[in-house]
């Protein structure tokens, strides 16, 4: 492959100016106007379907502007598609990640461009060349695995190294930290920060407010479609940018504890196999009662998934039982156990919680279609549905212009508002919920945080698994933390500190911790 | 039964079964490179008996069985033209614009056939070529290396189209486009433009496919002449797991379960000869069931292309 000498010529400045940009019955992008420097990060804020991802979208050829003007150190540009993007030094790292998973890490990086050895593939080169970016910014990646061995983190990173070896020197990383951990945030923040240092200039789209504000030197905010205004990140507070976001004032929540009840969902001796042949759950015990919600935190692949998978219904396990009021439902269905009075909402709510062809409304009714006051005997009640939706939309601030629209032209944090609405808008007796809040807006994230607490009240059990540690205490009456597949402890809320969990996080069990303090 | 198999028959079916892979592997191969980027050509039989026709007219007409293979390769060409039109560019359900294609193709060759040449007529055909010192080993070389032109070359097309696909700049792209669109788009990649090559390629092999049958098989043209030959061609694709190595394995599979069958009759073997023209069809049916690999299958086979979705 000719790689690009890194960074042959330099972006200095990208402006973006007036930007308008229409999707049938959406103004997505309202005279928008940014700009981006070398050196410096950008973080573009904004609820869900402001048209943050749309406006980058352009920036990098993949939607033509209705009107305004792209200039790249002055000089305007007109992209015909991703290659006149990439051509002028822009890089995109996508809210979706673009990779194809039969084809390895330098297959993925490789494709597209021209070889050394045209029309050979030149892979070992590549490969070669992959090592020196993977040194140079800190993004450990085995060019010759195959992407589907990849997780999430690894992936992001080929992502990142596709950018790179274009020689990109603007990049956009759309919601990157969406689908990360904790330390794999951290990572990344490092690797972004080599790159502001070698010239880059980057774009970083966040729903997090302390990554933004750790991360960037200025922030603009969108609201619907247009720009609110745009600030140094020097000495903005969470509160100001909560304002320009969402318009109002959004305080932290502060749950107080309830009055437990019985035990609801009972877990024991739990054991299972993961997707990757390994032991992924050896031996859970848990057990949460009405009225409480049990936080599940722990670093990503120690077992959260394949716990909730196995509550829900959707994994065998090995060893163990589960227990739900009381009756054994370890070998139940999917259908037994929703009957039961079981919810689940799906940590890959894209895959396993919605049909991207259907519309709002009937993603909204999938499982709810033959309820008896959606139907008219074998009818189905069209007019009470679309209420429903409406109320639906309403309620949730789903950005959609209407209940027929296909769920693929919203943006990604309305599908997630809209698979959340749901399956909340049931009382279920247990809910197991997967990352919750996962790409949602501020707004939203308090919305379903409040949602969960009025369950919670109304003597739902509820475990709750996030990679948000902060959603986790502030949500949970007890905290469980995972480690290897086994619960290495369970703390109450308000016994121990950030640091103490992220020790359990890492292996070390509480009293441990707590002897070396006293020690 | 016993003569059945007597060394001099097993070799005469085994070079059949050599020469009979001939059109599978050129079509098939063919059909290899489309489905990769993603489209399923179901034309294939119609294109194979339009290159079937022309190739023949053309050697009758002249003689020329170079300009016969030129016009087959042609007109494969035109026809993978329509069909990328419809099915990339109109984007239509690829299903029914391959069958549709498939009727035009065996509609026009008849038509053709019935109003320029009318009779079944033979032709002179490509001339067996024995390979020098490996033809005289005994058996193996009857079997092997005593074919015509276009059989070794459907033979050394296996190879050819393994190195393309897995070891060049544009197999890595038509590949990413089948499996995943989107992200080729990403990188820049034209989605469309590699589907019309991708499909073109294919359609040509498809051409010549047709050509090898009437130009070096048969010799000779008549209505349907593939008699659902393309079909299997299209079979063999899922048999071989999209990779030329599986398919030259299944069409071996295929050619040898043929030859049998034409021996069968040529020796008056007792058997309904309908129910031995069915074998190798009932073997397509029982490979798909067995072999298929879902695993490997383009995760964008048979889905049009529009930018834009998140
Ligand atoms: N291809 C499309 N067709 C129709 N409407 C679209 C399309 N893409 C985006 N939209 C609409 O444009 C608006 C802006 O969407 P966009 O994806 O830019 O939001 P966003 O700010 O990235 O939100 P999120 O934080 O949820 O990712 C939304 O209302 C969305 O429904
Ligand atoms: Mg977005």
């Amino acid at each position: 492959m000719t790689t690009p000498a890194n960074l042959q010529k330099r972006i200095q400045r990208v402006e973006m100016c007036d930007i308008v940009k229409r999707f049938p019955g959406v103004l997505a992008n309202n005279k928008v106007c940014i700009e981006v420097n070398a050196g410096e990060v950008l973080a573009l804020l904004g609820e869900n379907g402001a048209g943050k991802s749309t406006l980058m979208r352009q920036l990098y050829g993949l939607y033509r502007p209705d009107g305004g003007q792209i200039l790249i150190d002055g000089q305007p540009q007109v992209f015909h598609s991703p290659a006149d993007a990439i051509a002028a030094g822009i890089g995109m790292i996508h809210q979706h990640f673009m990779l194809v998973p039969t084809l390895t890490v330098a297959q993925n990086v490789a494709l597209g461009l021209k070889s050394s050895r045209e029309p050979q593939l030149d892979l070992e080169r590549v490969s070669k060349r992959i090592q020196e970016l993977a040194q140079a910014y800190g993004l450990k990646v085995d060019p010759e695995a195959y992407v589907w061995q990849l997780s999430v983190g690894e992936q992001q990173r080929v992502e990142i190294i596709k950018a790179l070896y274009r020689g990109a020197s603007i990049i956009i990383l759309d919601e990157p930290t969406a689908v990360l951990t904790p330390q794999e945030v951290n990572d990344l923040f490092v690797t972004l920060k080599r790159m502001t240092q070698e010239g880059h200039g980057l774009v970083f789209i966040s729903h997090k407010l302390h990554e933004v504000m750790a991360i960037s030197d200025r922030i603009a905010v969108l609201r619907d479609g247009q720009m609110i205004g745009s600030r140094p990140a020097k000495g903005v507070t969470r509160d100001d940018l909560v304002k320009m976001m969402v318009g109002r004032e959004v305080k932290p929540l502060a749950p107080q504890p309830l009055q437990t009840g019985p035990v609801c969902l009972g877990i024991s001796g739990l054991r299972a196999m993961g997707d990757r042949g390994t032991e992924a759950l050896r031996g859970v015990d848990l057990e949460i009662h009405a009225s409480e919600i049990v936080g599940v935190a722990g670093v990503s692949g120690n077992g959260q998934r394949e716990l909730a998978q196995c509550l829900a219904g959707l994994r065998k396990n090995t060893a163990g039982t589960i227990q739900l009021n009381g009756q054994d439902i370890t070998q139940a269905s999917l259908l037994e156990r929703m009957a039961a009075g079981q919810s689940y909402i799906p940590e890959e709510r894209m895959r396993d919680g919605a049909i991207r062809e259907f519309s709002v409304q009937e993603n909204l009714f999938l499982r709810d279609h033959a309820a008896p006051q959606y139907t008219n005997g074998i009818f189905l009640n069209f007019a009470r549905m679309a209420a429903r939706t409406r109320e639906v939309i309403q309620q949730y601030s789903i950005k959609a212009p209407g209940g027929d629209t296909p769920i693929k032209n919203l943006s990604g944090g309305n599908i997630q508002k809209l698979i959340m609405a749901r399956e909340l808008s049931r009382q279920p007796k247990a809910l197991i919920a997967a990352q919750p809040t996962r790409g949602v807006d501020i707004g939203a994230t308090e919305y379903i945080h409040q949602r969960l607490l009025e369950q919670r009240a109304n003597g739902t059990a509820i475990l709750l698994i996030s990679e948000d540690l902060d959603e986790i205490r502030t949500l949970s009456d007890r905290i469980a933390v995972m480690y290897e597949g086994q619960i290495i402890g369970i703390v109450a809320r308000g016994e121990a500190t950030v640091e103490q969990i992220g020790l359990m996080m890492a292996g070390i069990p509480l009293q441990e911790t707590r002897a070396k303090a006293s020690a | 039964m016993n003569e059945l198999f007597s060394l001099a028959v097993i070799t005469g079916i085994l070079t059949s079964a050599i020469r009979l892979a001939t059109p599978y592997l050129f079509a098939a191969v063919g059909e290899a490179f489309a489905q990769s980027s993603g489209v399923v050509n179901l034309g294939v039989d119609g294109i194979m008996l339009v290159g079937a026709f022309v190739a023949f007219y053309v050697t009758l007409q002249t003689g020329n069985l170079w300009l016969a293979v030129l016009a087959a390769a042609l007109v494969g060409l035109l026809m993978g033209l329509l069909m990328s039109l419809i099915s990339v560019t109109l984007k239509a359900e690829q299903g029914i614009s391959g069958i549709g294609l498939y009727m035009f193709g065996l509609g026009l060759s008849s038509l053709l056939f019935k109003l320029l040449v009318g009779t079944v007529q033979t032709i002179d055909g490509f001339k067996v070529i024995k390979i020098p010192l490996l033809g005289d080993i005994p058996m193996i070389g009857e079997i092997f290396f005593q074919h015509s032109l276009p059989v070794y070359a459907a033979f050394l097309l296996v190879p050819v189209a393994w190195w393309f696909l897995e070891k060049t700049t544009w197999g890595l792209k038509i590949k990413a486009v089948g499996q995943n669109p989107a992200a080729a788009d990403s990188l820049g990649v034209s989605v469309d433009k590699v589907r019309y090559f991708s499909v073109c390629l294919g359609s040509v092999l498809a051409g010549l496919a047709g050509a090898s049958l009437s130009t070096a098989l048969v010799n000779l043209f008549q209505e349907n002449l593939t008699a659902g030959l393309g079909f299997i061609a299209v079979a063999l694709v899922y048999f071989g797991g999209w990779k030329p190595a599986g398919i030259l394995v299944g069409a071996l599979l295929f050619s040898t379960v043929n030859a049998f069958q034409l021996w069968m009759q040529v020796l008056g073997v007792n058997i309904s000869s309908d129910v031995a023209v069915m074998l190798p069809y009932l073997l397509t049916i029982a490979a798909l069931v067995f072999a298929t690999n879902r695993v490997r299958q383009p995760a964008a086979l048979n889905k049009p292309f529009e930018r834009g979705e998140n």
